[in-house]
């Protein structure tokens, strides 16, 4: 029993970090509808970013904040210089320059980081607590709030405020947005430079929750959360959430109990094949 | 000598599986990122038929061709409903299922691979070499007529309508999934043929040879040469299959090279060397005139 309650809340903290990937790929998808499979680089990035300044000044806060701050504007960059121009072609173009992107992040950070491993170990300020012979680790206590916090930021400025109006306005039709006052320009370059910035803190969280840092760390969440998307419907930002949750756990106690000779990795595509034979459009997706 | 004779087998076994690609990419307009799953489908069925089932590679072919066809039809039909983006991502997830079985299930040899593989044994003596690369030629120049001959063909013709317009193609009595099908499988059959080459070139084969980057170099190389032209998979396989040999020195950076080189090209071309408005094809076009395809 207290095997399994850990597990279940191992498997959750998996999946947090899964949402605060996935969730900025439904973003950026409901507003331009690029696979931007170059996520996970900024992903990686921000990990990097983030051990750098952190073993440079000591202050695990700080180095978020520059972190998420510095990949925002690499997530900028890549929309401006790469997908807004390639638009006007059909959706692989965009896919394979991300694909691309991807590859290049990787390369550069293998080349200038070094290929091996790094250790990323520090205990996260936060109280952890003993419930019933259950331990929760401050690690653990860390990921829950950091990430609730950032949803219900996310909630709240795409729901209650203006900005997120527009930028809802902006994801259905750009051109007729603009036509009613809103500079979707603006509102694109707002969504990529937070969904790379969450992107950012998925890293570094990670990269604490596993105590490693890799160049290769963005290559199994890059596809997964393609697969995740899509299992939450194209685009829907609650979609990504809910099916980046439940695949953590289900993986994290699949694993544990039921012993399947699968890799947990191919387990979110066979998940999305699925789902996409039952409902094409996703979980939480609209039929168009 | 035997190490360009090495090189260009490569790349010829490369054109073919790109060959294969172009179908499905170029002329039906299917995005698949998955390509390398049914080249090592291939690999595997010709592996398992020489080794475990003692048949010749001849004997094994059609068998090979039948595996690949069937599996073609099996991944096809319930992923040729999706739309664009939705298939990509299907296909990877095909790639991804497809390399774990090959590495989880014994049956596959798991993790060490299948080696063993004999050579191709013709009229008597057993291909190594040159004669092996005659081999492959001999596959790429077949295959290129098909490809030749389908892009020519009702069937052909009827994927490109679909690919330019699917609306339009389908109210003219087009069945958009029969012959996308159609494409999907003839594509996964000549990647299939790549593979039982490949299988025979290398002798060992492992899961990592069939992975998910593998798709993206195979889709790449069909970017670089330009999707849905003739000479465009071969040029793409030459120029990439030669440019890392060429390379060497600069090993360390290859990969990034290869990536901004990508980058590049999609960025600024991305119909490819060799397709329509191309700066090489405007080049021949001003040089040779008239029609070009």
């Amino acid at each position: 029993m207290y095997l399994f309650a850990e597990q279940f809340l191992n498997g959750l903290a998996t999946g947090a970090t899964y949402a605060l990937i996935s969730l900025g790929l439904a973003l950026v998808y409901g507003v331009l509808g690029v696979l931007h499979v170059a996520h996970a680089g900024v992903y990686m990035a921000g990990a990097y970013i983030g051990i750098g300044v952190y073993s440079v000044t000591g202050n695990i806060w700080f180095a978020m904040v520059v972190s998420m701050i510095a990949c925002g504007f690499i997530g900028v960059a890549i929309e401006r210089l790469v997908y807004f121009p390639l638009l006007k072609y059909p959706p692989y173009v965009p896919l394979i320059s991300s694909i691309a992107i991807f590859t290049g992040m990787e390369e550069l950070v293998r080349l200038v980081a070094g290929p091996s491993v790094q250790t990323f170990s520090l205990e996260l300020p936060f109280p952890s607590f003993d419930l019933g012979g259950i331990h929760v680790s401050s690690n653990l206590m860390g990921i829950y709030v950091i990430t609730a916090v950032v949803f219900f930021l996310l909630w709240f400025i795409t729901t209650k405020t203006e900005t997120g109006l527009a930028m809802r306005a902006a994801s259905q039709d750009m051109p007729i947005a603009g036509a009613m006052g809103i500079d979707s320009r603006f509102m694109v370059d707002f969504s990529f430079f937070v969904s790379s910035a969450v992107a950012a803190l998925a890293g570094i969280l990670v990269g604490i929750f596993y105590n490693t840092v890799s160049p290769g760390m963005g290559a199994i969440p890059a596809y997964k959360a393609l697969a995740l998307i899509v299992v939450g419907g194209l685009g829907s930002v609650p979609g990504a959430v809910v099916g980046s949750l439940s695949l953590g756990v289900a993986e994290t106690l699949l694993i544990g109990y039921a012993g399947i000779p699968l890799p947990r990795d191919a387990l979110a595509f066979i998940a999305m094949i699925v789902v996409l034979m039952w409902r094409p459009q996703g979980l939480l997706g609209k039929r168009s | 000598m035997s190490y360009i004779i090495t090189v260009a087998t490569f790349i010829s076994i490369q054109a073919i599986v790109a060959y294969g690609l172009n179908i499905i990419v170029g002329y039906a307009g299917q995005i698949s990122l998955g390509h390398a799953a049914f080249f090592g489908i291939g690999a595997y069925s010709a592996g398992l038929l020489a080794t475990k089932a003692g048949l010749s590679f001849w004997a094994a072919l059609p068998l090979v061709i039948a595996i690949c066809a069937v599996i073609g039809i099996i991944c096809g039909l319930p992923s040729l409903r999706l739309k664009a983006d939705f298939l990509a991502i299907t296909t990877i997830g095909i790639n991804f299922i497809v390399e774990s079985l090959f590495l989880y299930v014994p049956f596959f040899g798991g993790a060490l691979g299948l080696g063993g593989i004999p050579r191709v044994v013709f009229l008597g003596n057993k291909l190594k070499g040159g004669e092996f690369l005659a081999l492959c030629l001999v596959f790429l120049a077949l295959v290129m007529f098909l490809s030749w001959w389908f892009s020519r063909s009702w069937m052909g013709l009827a994927c490109i309508s679909l690919r330019e317009e699917e609306t339009a193609a389908s109210s003219m009595g087009v069945s958009p999934v029969k012959f996308k099908l159609v494409a999907f499988v003839l594509g996964s059959v000549i990647a299939g043929i790549g593979g039982a080459l490949y299988a025979h070139q290398m002798r060992f084969i492992a899961p990592s040879d069939f992975g998910f980057p593998v798709s993206v170099m195979l889709l790449s190389l069909i970017v670089l040469g330009g999707m849905g032209t003739f000479w465009g998979p071969l040029v793409g396989a030459i120029i990439l299959g030669s440019l890392p040999e060429l390379a060497r020195p600069l090993m360390e950076y290859r990969m990034l090279i290869y990536s901004l080189l990508l980058l590049g090209m999609i960025r600024f071309q991305p119909q490819g060397l060799l397709g329509e408005e191309s700066v090489v094809s405007r080049i021949i076009g001003r040089h040779v005139g008239g029609d070009r395809s």
